[in-house]
């Protein structure tokens, strides 16, 4: 059996703990430089407050009562996400961390001693009374079946926030599966649930009775997986650690629009930086490293651009000028001017974990001597606290930061932001 | 006649173990069996990692108690309130520490006489959590 616990509301919630003025407020919380709604708390979603709406929209709407925005602050959300961790490790034997507000639980067995849903309620009893944020819990003996019976404990409230979905009672899972359609199961991408629903395939249950070889067949090995989970047999297993990353994407939207070419070099090599950075603490290496630049999609009496390119090395690397300089060589091909430019990125992709590969002959490029030992020093500083040392195609300005501006306190990470109580 | 010897298909090995730890030249210290783990002020205060918070108390200090203004507060949010265990309660939107009292009925008493004991009707009275201990620097800072 598996147990999916998921926080309500994850940010708008942490957000709520430490704010006792804010307990029946509508609280939103913004995503990345304040630029659209991506969590609400219950009032805030009465309000008919959508996901995804931009900040300037919302900024400018009339509702029955204030709405409190916040920039998004994830020093304390990754801190809370820790606790609620924590606590659900105390209650049960393995426990992984699926994203920053969900977890699988491992509990087979845990029926022998305590009805699943009174297990369940024990959870969500333990997290609410050490971290104050309230989680739903779904059980179900595979993960897709823990998730749509989580999805079912959202749906409705006369479930408390708990359901267990048991191998013994087929029944009640077949009515719920009935209920939930194809494209709020686990997994499910638009695209394959449209093309679900074309087929006649409307609700989990139908996808259930599907021909696992069929699905296969004309869809692909994950969604035949899907419809295999559904019936109750289990494919996809726990994962405690992990799985080593495949990818590294740093990209940002600019605080104002790029309009040169000096500038978005500078931005850049500054993402290529980080990725570098990043790529080390990872210990791989790569080979593939993609650039993309766009403008907003937003902006009226304006051509939308968007494009991207990319350089494979010969040799895998870590060293920050190498990825430097295969990110310049990117950004040239794809460079336009006359655009502002909104949104800047890069990927590292194709990994090995080291540097190792068969030179040519006559290969040009030969690796760089203390490559290793120079990216040592380099990291050393740049995590010592006391100064940073950045290479200059970032130009002189300090690093960019992202516009918060509605943040708040970093409550439970930083000594100077924590809370305060009156003594009366 | 050649005879051909053959070279041993299995040359026995002698494994000599390495010692890794270096080997000063002066006497050994007598104390190294000794060593302990030195002793951790979290240790002290915190029971539960994941459920304490730390809170500074601002206001008026509690002289009975030695509370005072700038004193770190160590909070456990799921330890449960016992009658003249010091809370955070939350009260008209904000945090404020008081001594909870059970009986003979619920209330938060100020521990300064200038302010007034108040009644909460329970349902409505809301505790962040209970300071479980509270630090105060005497010199430097705060």
């Amino acid at each position: 059996m598996f147990a999916l616990a998921d926080v309500n509301s994850f940010y708008a919630s942490c957000e709520k703990v430490f704010r006792p003025d804010l307990r029946s407020k509508a609280v939103v919380v913004l995503s990345n430089n304040d630029g659209c709604v991506i969590a609400r708390s219950q009032e805030a979603k009465r309000l008919g407050i959508k996901m995804g709406v931009p900040w300037f929209q919302l900024k400018a709407m009339q509702f029955a009562e204030p709405v409190i925005s916040f920039s998004s602050n994830y020093e304390l959300y990754a801190s809370m996400s820790n606790r609620v961790m924590s606590h659900l490790e105390e209650l049960a034997p393995r426990v992984e961390q699926y994203s920053i507000d969900e977890m699988f639980l491992d509990i087979r067995g845990i029926d022998n001693c305590i009805d699943f849903e009174d297990f369940g309620r024990k959870l969500r009893k333990h997290v609410k009374s050490g971290t104050g944020l309230t989680i739903g819990v779904g059980m179900g003996p595979t993960k897709t079946l823990a998730k749509s019976a989580q999805w079912a404990s959202k749906e409705w409230p006369q479930f408390g926030g708990v359901l267990a979905l048991t191998q013994g009672n087929r029944q009640r899972t077949e009515k719920m599966l009935s209920l939930q359609p194809v494209e709020e199961i686990w997994g499910m991408g638009r695209r394959i649930s449209k093309k679900l629903n074309a087929m006649g395939i409307l609700t989990a249950l139908q996808l259930s009775h599907a021909n696992p070889t069929f699905i296969r067949k004309n869809f692909n090995v994950v969604l035949e997986r899907t419809v295999r989970e559904l019936n109750g047999e289990s494919c996809i297993s726990l994962e405690e650690a992990p799985p080593p990353k495949q990818q590294i994407v740093c990209s940002r939207s600019f605080w104002e629009r790029i309009t040169t070419y000096d500038a978005m070099r500078q931005a850049v090599c500054q993402y290529a930086e980080r990725a570098a950075e990043k790529l080390r603490e990872e210990r791989q290496y790569c080979r593939h490293i993609a650039v993309f630049i766009k403008s907003s999609p937003f902006a009226i009496n304006e051509p939308y651009y968007s494009n991207m390119a990319s350089e494979k090395l010969h040799t895998p690397t870590k060293d920050t000028r190498d990825i430097i300089a295969a990110a310049m060589k990117a950004l040239d091909c794809i460079w336009q001017d006359g655009h502002r430019y909104a949104k800047a990125g890069i990927m590292l992709n194709d990994f090995t974990p080291t540097g190792v590969s068969q030179l040519n002959l006559f290969d040009e490029v030969q690796p760089r001597v203390h490559s290793e030992e120079l990216m040592k020093v380099l990291d050393g500083i740049n995590q010592s606290g006391l100064g940073k040392v950045w290479f200059a195609g970032r130009g002189i300005a300090p690093e960019w930061k992202m516009k918060r501006e509605m943040l708040s306190p970093a409550y439970t990470t930083c000594w100077d932001e924590i809370p305060h109580a009156r003594i009366t | 006649m050649l005879r051909l010897i053959l070279v041993a298909s299995d040359p026995s090995k002698i494994l000599l173990p390495l010692f890794t730890e270096s080997c000063p030249a002066g006497f050994p210290s007598p104390a190294q069996d000794y060593v302990e783990a030195e002793l951790d002020l979290n240790e002290y205060c915190i029971s539960r990692p994941s459920s304490t918070f730390f809170v500074r108390a601002l206001g008026n200090s509690m002289t009975d108690i030695g509370l005072h203004s700038g004193d770190l507060m160590i909070v456990d949010k799921a330890e449960r309130p016992k009658h003249g265990d010091i809370v955070i309660a939350e009260i008209e939107g904000e945090f404020t520490v008081k001594r909870l009292l059970l009986t003979p009925r619920p209330a938060l008493q100020a521990m300064n006489p200038a302010f007034p004991t108040l009644y909460p009707i329970p349902e409505q009275l809301e505790i962040f959590g209970v300071v479980t201990a509270f630090v105060h620097k005497t010199r430097g800072g705060e």
